[in-house]
């Protein structure tokens, strides 16, 4: 289990509140060798990402390998309060997995 | 523990109907049973494949409701930020898919109702090609698309 790879930001502007979270994350494609070996580096990567908002799945990005190292990603939502908790985690593809929370301001 | 039990699971999706079994044994969180990785997409090799085994059709409509913001020109193609917003109501999903990249789909995302029609992230691409954003709404499947020219390529090599 990993500690500490995300970093999020949930801010309140009129009725909406945008979620931005960036990822500590390889995000290695499986396509790129090793330059002294030349063996094939395996793929890891972040599979799927959810975001809670007071307990309730409020979004779900499935991604691919295809998504930049240390990603980043945005989405707005609208129901939230100030001071209501929103929890963010992912899954890679060895399983392994963080979720962190933050505060809408 | 439970990590490695999904990775059994999302192997045994593919075939048959384990998710009620899952969801019966206790295994996974409803929310996990929801996002089940579409592996098939995923690894499709072409964009009207990957969209196919997403959607289950083919029929996808050209909008103009749909905004889709890269660079003209991304100088690294290991990071090219794309956002799509889209003022079409009831959204369901919202995906990317860079044409030319050995796997197309790069993120499909599932928004529940009180989520508005707005991703943003940053992607790789392999080379210049079409950034394609797909949206599926209640009343059917829409797309748009944007040529990205990539002046250094982002996917290894």
């Amino acid at each position: 289990m990993a500690t500490g790879t995300i970093k999020i930001r949930a801010q309140l502007s009129g009725d909406s509140t945008e979620v931005k979270a960036l990822f500590k994350h390889d995000m290695e494609t499986g396509l790129r060798k090793d330059k002294t070996t030349g063996e094939k580096i395996p793929a890891h990567f972040i599979k799927e990402v959810t975001c809670e908002h007071n307990g309730h799945l409020v979004f779900t990005a499935k991604w691919n390998v295809s998504i930049s190292k240390d990603p980043y990603l945005s989405f707005k939502f609208k129901g939230a309060a100030k001071g209501d908790t929103v929890k963010v985690s992912w899954v890679d593809n060895k399983g392994d997995t963080d979720s962190s929370t933050a505060q809408v301001a | 523990m439970v990590s490695i039990k999904r990775r059994t699971f999302l192997k045994g999706t593919a075939a048959t109907g384990a998710v009620v079994v899952a969801i019966g044994t206790g295994v996974l969180k409803p929310s996990n049973v929801l996002a089940a990785w579409p592996e098939d997409a995923f690894s499709q090799k072409t964009s009207a494949e990957a969209l196919s085994k997403l959607f289950g059709t083919a029929s996808i409509t050209e909008s103009g409701d749909i905004d889709l913001k890269t660079p003209d020109i991304a100088e690294n193609g290991a990071v090219v930020p794309v956002s799509v917003s889209t003022t079409l109501a009831n959204v369901q999903s919202i995906s990317i898919l860079v044409d030319k990249n050995p796997q197309p789909l790069a993120c499909s995302c599932d928004l529940t109702g009180v989520v508005e029609g707005y991703v943003s992230t940053r992607i790789k691409m392999g080379e210049t090609s079409n950034v394609i954003a797909v949206v599926k709404t209640a009343k059917g499947i829409f797309s748009t698309k944007r040529m990205v020219k990539v002046t250094i390529g982002g996917c290894g090599g």
